[in-house]
């Protein structure tokens, strides 16, 4: 049956005349679709002094074309019961939704429309801004965010690209005029930045047919690339934001590490998952969580683009722990590094990493979004069938390798968001 | 896709089995009912304790083996407590249904509640309380669900309140464990690249043996009926001002629910009836009327509306984040006049139209995978019984304007309402 996945994903694909890709897979999973249109527009590409324009562009798109208002655009959406998710990181501004297959037609449509011809009204522009802005404050009385933010910024410098909040600053914001997002928009919105993908309850063929016909007669110039500037080698550098009111204080500790297409990256992976990701959060977790009962959420995530992405470890604890906390991962931190990883943790942490590969294509989505990484990063269409091999490829050597490449405590930057005057003592 | 098969073990246990070959997956999921809604005071959290206990070794799977065992098998696993349910889940490779089904029977019957397990744990919820505390919308949610409740018990918060989780004891969780977790109070769900006379014979071998225990006697105080408005105010430091009304809701076998569900869907646009999975992400919700009012009019920067089946009458809430410069003052009276009008007016054949498609697609998003089918069959068949699940296209289907505006205008009213404010200290109101 071309339609189950069991057996690995088949998806057709197609690079159409003006260098837009399209990817499409069928599943059986149900009558409904999930279409990712994925442009190279993301933070990366803002002017410097435009941090956050790029997440801005991305609330106000949708709100607008040349020949549809924001109100049709919502009524060809949302008559059909569909949420358009538009999520920008560094590199890519991604618009997706999940739709009834009876309604793919329609739904492409209103999507094609909004990224070729987003007019940006100037009255949607003043409704989200202030919108945004509230998003902003709202995140400044929000510990996770405010340690994840500031680490962030510890571990890449204010002027890094990677380094830089995404949704902007309130100064920022203000200052976005609609010559900005005209910008930006024709700038990084072309056909050869696009990869558009549909999975689900369509045959394939048809689907990329479908997307063929929506975009084939597009044109516009490809935009430049921009290369990801070189990262500093952070300092080591601790911080506390002081957050007198809040019950529990929330810790972001890490490093800057690899980039995706590093050939250590299957290495990298694996000591991530057994450093806080195995069970409930590697080792990680089993010291802080459940030898010490502090911490209700420990674990540690591994995020390689382009350019070296974060290892970071986030912890909530309670603010009398901060000390004991940042000890117990300075510990594990160290001892990984040190002695590397045993070989029952290696064995079973590739084990877990090859059997969890069908639960990455468990939905239609979960599919659009493994399809959409792989041709971002060049992997193949056949890149789920290769997986295993990849991860078996690995030795412990390897991994004992990445280990001590990154994870020494005195070069990790923290940033702890709660009480300060309750931080307990190691 | 094939349909739900439906067995029962001698000793009550109930088995509900769908094959899906989409994917070579098997979801189980092990489904208790018992859940808050079933504490008694001084012991508020004890449901969602003893789970977190179940993930801490049993007789023959030691703590550190929980770690692992599924995993082995590529495997995921989880469990949440709410007010009416306690639920256990794995999805893994096909291969690992027969460890799956044996995880559950040791979690069922073998669980050790070590007493230095139990400590450590006591700690672990009081962070996980302390955390969700973090954020004023969540504490708000807490303090207007404690003042909307007067008798049944659910008021306090699934979590439990923090003195009853610093004085529980071990006794205490292993006496609610015992009393609670026994076949003739649990159904178990399969779902997957199975087949469902082999997921029967694995449910008898590993859960045929126990003794049925008894039922979970559910002996929960009825609420009266609210006589009039009441009014919670938090004021703490923060940069955002909140607002939540809460009116008391139908629960998911009153007639009253889906015109209710379609109501929701028409102020705030619709989410489903997944709470596994459909009340994350974003809504559609642009053409909600409170969107419209609020968000579009710039008085709020989000809108959110929550109506979830329950085997008793909970609520049905409205949460408002206030647009940064806009006074809670402000923001209550444009909501108020909005819904003022949907009481007198209902919604207009337009939007209810709108609203039941919506719901007829979320209803299909929400059943994309092996792990959201087996949540949907045991959220059903827990809190409202069998062929409730299956009615539920065909219920929305059927619901008219005039049974909206009816629900509107007899529930929405001021006097049954709850309203919590969250006012930043030191901002005007």
């Amino acid at each position: 049956m071309t339609s189950s996945v069991a057996g690995g994903l088949s998806p057709v694909r197609q690079v159409l005349s003006n260098g837009a890709v399209v990817v499409a897979q069928e599943t059986a999973f149900s009558p409904a679709l999930t279409i990712s249109l994925a442009f190279r527009a993301g933070s990366l590409y803002e002017p410097a002094d435009r941090e956050g324009l790029a997440w801005f562009l991305g609330r106000v798109i949708d709100r607008g074309t040349a020949t549809r208002s924001a109100d049709a655009i919502a009524d060809g959406l949302d008559d059909r019961g569909v949420a358009l998710k538009v999520s920008t990181n560094r590199h890519l501004m991604t618009l997706s939704c999940t739709c009834l297959s009876e309604d793919f037609a329609d739904v492409l449509d209103v999507l094609g429309d909004v990224v070729r011809a987003a007019a940006f009204p100037p009255s949607e522009i003043e409704k989200r801004r202030v919108e945004l802005i509230s998003v902003i404050r709202q995140d400044e009385d929000n510990p996770g965010i405010r340690a994840a933010l500031a680490l962030q910024t510890l571990l890449y410098g204010d002027a890094h690209p990677y380094g830089r909040p995404a949704k902007g600053r309130v100064e920022t914001v203000e200052r976005f005029t609609r010559e900005d997002l005209l910008a930006h928009h024709a700038g990084r919105f072309a056909p050869s930045t696009l990869t558009a993908i549909v999975v689900g309850g369509v045959p394939a063929g048809e689907a990329a047919a479908r997307v063929q016909a929506a975009f084939e007669g597009w044109r516009a110039s490809p935009p430049g690339e921009r290369d990801v500037p070189p990262v500093p080698r952070a300092a080591g550098t601790r911080i506390t934001i002081d957050m007198p009111d809040k019950p529990q204080s929330d810790i972001a500790y890490g490093f800057t590490s690899i980039g995706r297409m590093d050939p250590a990256y299957y290495a990298h992976w694996m000591m991530n998952t057994i450093l806080g990701q195995f069970g409930l959060g590697g080792r990680l977790a089993e010291n802080i969580r459940e030898r010490q009962g502090m911490a209700y959420y420990v674990y540690s995530a591994f995020d390689p683009s382009v350019g070296p992405g974060p290892l970071v470890v986030r912890a909530g604890v309670d603010p009398g722990n901060v000390e004991r906390a940042l000890a117990a991962i300075d510990a594990e931190v160290a001892a990984l590094g040190r002695d590397g990883a045993t070989v029952r943790e290696f064995d079973e942490t590739r084990q877990y990493l090859i059997g969890s590969i069908p639960r990455m294509l468990e939905t239609n989505a979960g599919i659009a979004a493994f399809l959409q990484t792989a041709e971002f990063f060049g992997l193949g269409l056949d890149y789920d069938r290769r997986l295993a091999g990849l991860l078996r490829a690995v030795t412990l050597e390897d991994v004992n390798a990445a280990a001590a490449s990154v994870l020494d405590p005195a070069r990790a930057c923290a940033a702890v968001a709660g009480p300060a005057s309750l931080r307990g003592d190691a | 896709m094939g349909k739900v098969r439906t067995a029962h073990l001698d000793n009550g246990l109930k088995v509900l089995i769908k094959e899906l070959h989409t994917s070579p997956l098997v979801s189980v999921w092990c489904w208790y009912r018992v859940g808050s809604g079933d504490e008694l005071p001084g012991q508020t959290g004890v449901s969602h304790w003893v789970e977190h206990m179940n993930f801490k070794g049993t007789v023959n799977i030691p703590r550190d083996e929980m770690k692992g065992i599924v995993e082995k098998f590529g495997g995921t696993w989880n469990g949440y407590t709410w007010i009416d349910q306690t639920t256990y889940l794995e999805t893994a490779g096909k291969d690992a249904l027969d460890t799956l089904l044996f995880i559950e029977a040791e979690r069922m019957t073998n669980g050790l509640y070590e007493p230095a397990e139990c400590e450590s744990e006591r700690t672990v919820i009081i962070s996980e309380l302390h955390g969700s505390e973090n954020d004023p919308d969540q504490l708000l949610d807490t303090e207007v669900t404690a003042s909307a409740f007067r008798a049944h018990p659910y008021r306090h918060p699934t979590i439990g309140w923090i003195d009853d989780l610093r004085s529980m004891t071990r006794d205490d969780l292993y006496g609610y464990y015992r009393r609670h977790y026994v076949p003739s109070n649990a159904t178990l769900v399969v779902v997957g690249d199975v087949d469902a006379d082999d997921v029967l014979r694995g449910a008898g071998k590993h859960f045929g043996s126990m003794a049925a225990g008894a039922p979970s006697a559910r002996a929960r105080a009825a609420e009266p009926r609210q006589v009039g408005e009441r009014r919670v105010t938090i004021e703490r430091e923060g940069t955002t001002a909140y607002l939540k009304f809460a009116w008391h809701a139908p629960s998911a076998t009153d007639p009253d629910f889906f015109p209710m569900l379609v109501l929701d869907a028409g102020l705030t646009g619709a989410k489903g009836l997944n709470i596994w999975s459909s009340f994350r992400g974003a809504l559609p919700q642009r053409r909600a009327r409170l969107y419209d009012a609020l968000v579009e009019r710039g008085l709020a920067s989000a809108v959110a509306g929550s109506l979830v089946p329950t085997k008793e009458p909970f609520l049905y809430s409205v949460s408002l984040t206030a647009m940064d410069g806009v006074s809670l003052s402000a923001l209550e009276e444009a909501a108020d006049a909005e819904i003022a009008r949907v009481r007198t007016g209902g919604l207009t054949d337009v939007e209810v139209a709108r609203a039941k498609r919506q719901l007829r697609a979320r209803l299909v998003f929400e059943n994309d995978s092996v792990t959201n089918v087996a949540h949907q069959i045991g959220y059903f068949e827990t809190i409202a019984g069998p062929d409730y699940l299956d009615a539920v296209a065909d219920r929305v289907r059927d619901v008219t304007a005039a049974q909206v505006a009816d629900v509107a205008a007899r529930r929405l009213t001021s006097e049954t309402r709850t309203v919590g404010r969250f006012q930043p200290a030191g901002r005007r109101a």
